[in-house]
């Protein structure tokens, strides 16, 4: 379990994480989600103790990270595939990281196997695509079989199998009890991997809730109706209080409303019905709605449309 | 103990190490080899086999700098701080180990060229080490070698990147110190303090007769012993190695 208590960072004048109080629950992949720039990575570095909060805490398991003994063993962290020096084997730099913590060699060959570099586990780092890098931050992060896991942005330019491989290997280490936190951009991308989701903006708290009660909360539900009789039906549901769209099909636009309700209001008066359908709202536009403001570098387009 | 193994392997698993240690002992004892085999007409002096360590030097103290400074660029040093979050004591490791290592250089560059010298001149009996003062000339490589990479960790770990710590180490050692000399009455008093020239007061001041023959042979300027000099300068490089540790532990990693 990881628990953030007042976390602060602050460069110079700028904040780049302000106040934030957040926990994460083991058992469950928790994303942290937020525009770029929100403050994910500091989080994570402070986190990690590797940069030190101006103030707050943060505790893994009831200990600040620099209190935990041989902590490869209990956090597992994967924040930038490319912190290998590219002239070193994959082996020796797992070797390098088990040694230090007391781990024996063989573990490195089972970490090797379990995330498939075996074959190229003596080929120099640096000669590695994306994927196999990302792959061997993963071997590396699962070394001291640990009980929390940190991933930075791990789908980044990563393609389709390779992000598939990545979301049911995260999933896979929840379903075993492990606290995993996943930071993201791509709120659709969470919405797959995550239960719980941790949302921050300008390196404030705006929600940490589950992922469903996130998408339901911050998206507009409506329905689509379409009826040989639109305009009557349109003219009554106005009446209920509901707001009426009309679309140039024909078609009407109901929100506020249930599907159900519009049904009983449909056929207590004799309406036909063509089609019913409640349509959810996209998981970006919620997310742009939520973070709008917070967004650190809004680019002059967004400005201009809104 | 462990985390020397790790510092070890993360030392012999790059392939720079090994250019340097190559190119030191290259340099300093080939070119020994080419003035011993071109030593004619007077007995070979233990000094002439050692002139060459300063090439030498630079390069333990660029592979010293680069075991920091490659960790910051591809940010290696994250993972140390993770796997050992105190961050001083694998710092402490690394330096053991660079530091052993580049003695051992020293020694290996100091004593292949005093051997190769003794094989190629054509009078070597001025060569034997026969006083403490000739085996402080060549033994005394080994401990400036190991002196001058604490100096370049401590550099390396407070510029954290390559191109700017091998600048200040090359430009200080091989520019500064000559320059300042230049500087009008105060020039000299200064460089009698310079670090570099200090430490090779410690090879090359106070030789035996037979070590040098009469009064020629490098300048040995300051105001040191040469075991004082050797302390000041060791001293320097503790200080700046120390000076590094303290930042490396508050600063954001």
């Amino acid at each position: 379990m990881i628990e953030a208590v007042g976390l602060t960072k602050r460069y110079g004048k700028t904040v780049a994480v302000d106040n934030l109080s957040f926990t994460v629950e083991p058992g469950r992949v928790t994303g942290f989600l937020g525009p770029n720039g929100a403050g994910k990575s500091t989080t994570m570095r402070m986190i990690l103790g590797l940069d030190r909060p101006t103030s707050g805490q943060v505790l893994i398991d009831g200990k600040p990270y620099a209190r935990l003994d041989r902590p490869l063993r209990t956090v597992g962290a994967l924040l930038d595939a490319k912190w290998v020096h590219p002239n070193r084997s994959a082996q020796a730099h797992l070797q390098w990281l088990a040694k230090s913590n007391g781990l024996p060699d063989r573990r490195v060959d089972e970490v090797l196997d379990m995330v498939g570099l075996t074959k190229v586990a003596k080929r120099r780092a640096g000669g590695f695509s994306l994927g196999m890098s990302q792959r061997l931050g993963i071997a590396g992060a699962l070394l001291g079989d640990p009980k929390v896991l940190l991933f930075d942005e791990p789908v980044n330019g990563l393609d389709p199998e390779g992000i598939l491989w990545i979301r049911q290997f995260m999933q896979g280490l929840a379903a075993e009890g492990r606290t995993v936190l996943v930071s993201s951009h791509l709120l659709s991308e969470m919405a797959l991997t995550a239960q719980d989701l941790v949302v921050i903006g300008r390196g404030k708290l705006i929600s940490q809730s589950s992922t469903t009660e996130f998408v339901e909360r911050s998206t507009e539900n409506t329905v689509r109706v379409r009826s040989p009789h639109a305009d009557k039906l349109g003219a009554m549901l106005v009446d209920k209080g509901f707001t009426v769209r009309e679309d140039t099909d024909g078609s009407l636009t109901v929100s506020g409303a249930q599907s159900d309700e519009i049904g009983d209001i449909a056929a207590a008066s004799g309406v036909v019905l063509h089609e019913l359908s409640p349509q959810r709202g996209s998981l970006e536009q919620a997310f742009m709605q939520l973070t709008g403001d917070s967004v650190e570098y809004h680019a002059e387009l967004a400005e201009t449309g809104k | 103990m462990t985390l020397l193994a790790v510092e070890r392997i993360k030392l012999f698993s790059t392939r720079s190490p090994w250019w340097c240690m190559l190119l030191a002992l290259g340099l300093t004892v080939g070119i020994t080899a080419i003035i011993a085999a071109n030593w004619t007409d007077s007995p070979m002096p233990v000094l002439g086999a050692v002139f060459t360590h300063t090439f030498g030097l630079y390069v333990v103290m660029v592979m010293a700098a680069l075991a920091v400074t490659t960790e910051y660029r591809f940010g290696t040093i994250k993972s140390t701080f993770q796997a050992v979050p105190d961050r001083i004591s694998p710092m402490v490791a690394k330096a053991v180990v660079v530091v052993l290592l580049s003695g051992l250089v020293g020694l290996a560059s100091a004593f292949g060229s005093w051997g190769l010298s003794w094989v190629l001149a054509e009078d070597n009996s001025d060569l034997a080490l026969t006083t403490a003062n000739d085996w402080r000339h060549v033994a005394g490589v080994g401990l400036v070698y190991a002196a001058g990479a604490l100096l370049a960790l401590g550099v390396g770990a407070l510029v954290r990147q390559t191109a700017g710590a091998v600048s200040i180490i090359l430009v200080f050692a091989l520019v500064v110190e000559s320059v300042v000399g230049f500087i009008p009455n105060i020039g000299d008093d200064i460089q009698k303090w310079m670090p570099f020239t200090v430490a090779s007061k410690f090879i090359f001041g106070d030789p035996d007769p037979s070590a040098i023959p009469n009064g020629a042979g490098p300048p040995a300027i300051g105001e040191l012993s040469p075991w004082g000099s050797f302390g000041y300068f060791a001293g320097i490089a503790l200080v700046i190695y120390i000076v590094s540790l303290v930042v490396v532990k508050r600063r954001d990693a």
